[in-house]
């Protein structure tokens, strides 16, 4: 009630307050049926009732990549901490490829995790160490060993010890409240960035993942703000008249490409963030929107209807050239680039509703990747593994995230209200 | 349904207000509006008149809108993807430009709205579309450019929850807001 009063008042500004509401939880939607099996057994402690489950971190976020199916802890036989207490004909027996053990023990106001990971079928220890954490980063150890595993194995590199940021709705009408919120990748620990009783959508991280850009209703108009998430200080960086939208970094953080409608109709521009200068780079006379850097800065996607109902376009920065991407359908939009540049992931129009699909860039082929049907937002974790995005489940909106593949997937729900607008945060380490 | 109820019961209370002959403006108004009420059985009150200049409303039904008051019907609605004014709407956009030429001093927001469907940002634009027409409309009809604001909100305030062809139609729709 004292939260809705203050928001009445205006936009509330909480610089990384934790709150339990907009908390989000894990669905396993869809299990990869070609994932590895592992076995993340219980680490031993020395009697103390830990606040996590380190073990059970670890292997809720194998699991939530696809990549892995972990063994039930019903199922082990045996609950060894050590590398050389490992049985491997018995957990070969039970088809387990890999092994993770350890140990958390107290270290002064923090924590001490020592971890192994053993190769089952090869009976060999592949990684060890011990990892410090203080007294609330018990789960921020546990994803760091997740992202150490997961590499090992793959040889992609973890993002589990990532964030999103998300926006949440409830209400209706002139009641409705807007949240920013940042959470870690598996949705704990979710702090609120900012509040408004006018619309928030469109966060974007700086590429160094101290930033946050997006676009705020809170003047009555639409401008672009970029917010430090340490600090809670942040500048509006646009006000022009008619449309500020969709904000963009550019790989090296100096720039900001966004959709303006300053002098007609929405195009695509490029801010200087140093000097604020504007320069205008697409001329349609249709709607062009969305924009997204190439990995490589030299190029970004956008939506335009020019062609009569939307579809994603390439504008070459070097050369100015612009040359449609899409296809397949008529509507194709909101391209977000693959780390590697070689695919884009889009929202993609067909008799099944809006989906997320990949469509790989060498060949033109596009694939859908999501079983559902209202999908908005796709934003593509840094190594490219997964893929999160906006979608409902009942009546309301829920977060998603489904595999690169679309081999596996899960859902983020939220206790209550709208949650939308997902934005995965580059490496944070 | 309970926001479309509300809505409502504002609609009703906003029209009780203008009944009583007062001409403060009561913000937006989202919700499905009686478009029937012609709102001249009371004298003018408030902005003062102001000497029409007729152009294109010469004894239309427009003149039945007293040119001191708001028109009361601030809400047109429209096709899936689509920007086209329906005809029906035309004499509500008439009666808002001959009360805006009436009152030289008056500024309206226009906010345009889509349905749920579709990317946030690609409505975004849409929205301004939808504005962008009737903004135009009331151009040619002689409103100065100056007196007009486009605001899209894209999707992200619809004036009724729900997930139906009947819900979607309620919330494309571009809102005139004085």
């Amino acid at each position: 009630m004292k939260a809705l009063m203050t928001a009445w008042l205006g936009v509330m500004m909480l610089c990384f307050t934790t709150l339990a509401q907009a908390q989000l939880t894990i669905e396993i939607t869809r299990g990869n049926d070609r994932a590895t099996p592992i076995a993340v057994v219980p680490f031993a402690t020395d009697g103390e009732e830990l606040p996590e489950d380190v073990a059970q971190v670890i292997s809720d976020d194998l699991e939530r990549s696809g990549h892995f199916a972990p063994l039930s802890r019903d199922d082990m036989f045996d609950r060894p901490s050590r590398s050389e207490d490992v049985s491997y004909g018995e957990w070969s027996a039970l088809d387990v490829r890999y092994l993770v053990v350890g140990e958390v023990s107290r270290d002064g106001d923090g924590y001490r995790i020592r971890y192994e990971l053993m190769d089952v079928s090869g009976s060999q220890r592949m990684l060890g160490e011990t990892v410090t954490a203080g007294s609330g980063e018990l789960r921020g150890g546990a994803h760091f060993i997740s992202d150490q595993v997961f590499e090992e194995i793959t040889g992609i590199r973890g993002a589990f010890s990532t964030r999103i940021a998300y926006v949440t709705a409830q209400g209706v009408g002139d009641d409705q409240q807007f949240g920013l919120y940042v959470a870690d990748a598996d949705g704990h620990g979710s702090q609120r960035v900012l509040e408004s009783g006018q619309p928030i959508l469109s966060p974007a991280w700086s590429p160094d993942g101290q930033k946050l850009a997006y676009v705020s209703f809170e003047s009555g108009r639409p401008a672009i703000y970029v917010q430090e998430l340490a600090s809670g200080q942040r500048v509006r960086m646009t006000s022009f008249e008619g449309l500020n939208s969709a904000p963009a970094w550019s790989p090296d953080g100096r720039r900001l490409a966004m959709s303006l409608s300053k002098d007609g109709r929405p195009e695509i521009y490029v801010m200087d963030i140093a000097d604020r200068s504007v320069q205008r780079l697409t001329n349609s006379s249709s709607i062009d929107t969305e924009p997204d850097w190439a990995p490589d800065g030299e190029s970004l996607l956008f939506t335009s209807d020019r062609s009569g109902g939307p579809q994603i376009y390439r504008y070459d920065l070097a050369s100015g050239e612009q040359e449609r991407l899409t296809f397949t359908g008529n509507y194709n939009a909101r391209g977000r680039f693959a780390p590697d540049g070689d695919a884009i992931f889009l929202i993609h129009r067909s008799s099944n509703g809006y989906q997320v699909a990949r469509q790989d860039l060498d060949s033109g082929r596009l694939v859908t990747l999501s079983e559902t049907r209202w999908d908005e937002s796709p934003s593509v974790a840094p190594n490219g593994t997964m893929v999160i995005f906006a979608t409902r489940q009942g009546d309301n909106g829920v977060l998603s995230a489904v595999s690169a593949d679309g081999r596996a997937s899960y859902r983020l729900p939220s206790a209550q209200g709208d949650v939308r607008e997902p934005a995965w945060s580059p490496f944070l380490n | 349904m309970p926001f479309k109820s509300h809505a409502r019961l504002l609609a009703l209370t906003f029209s009780l207000a203008l009944i009583a002959g007062c001409s403060s403006t009561g913000g937006t108004q989202d919700g499905t509006t009686d478009g029937s009420r012609s709102g001249t059985d009371s004298s003018d009150a408030g902005t003062g008149q102001v000497s029409s200049s007729g152009v294109g409303t010469t004894g239309d039904r427009a003149s039945q809108q007293a040119d001191g008051r708001i028109p009361e019907v601030r809400t047109i609605y429209f096709d899936f993807d689509s920007d086209t004014i329906k005809s029906q709407y035309e004499p509500v956009l008439t009666a808002h430009a001959r009360y805006l030429r009436s009152n030289g001093d008056a500024r309206v927001v226009l906010q345009g709205h889509t349905d749920e469907r579709g990317t946030r940002e690609y409505n975004m634009a849409l929205g301004e579309r939808r504005a962008g027409s009737v903004s135009r409309f009331l151009e040619v009809q002689g409103v100065s450019p100056s007196q007009v604001e486009v605001v899209s909100y894209g999707e992200e305030r619809p004036a009724v929850q729900g997930h139906d062809e009947e819900a979607y139609a309620e919330n494309r729709r571009v809102v005139f807001d004085y």
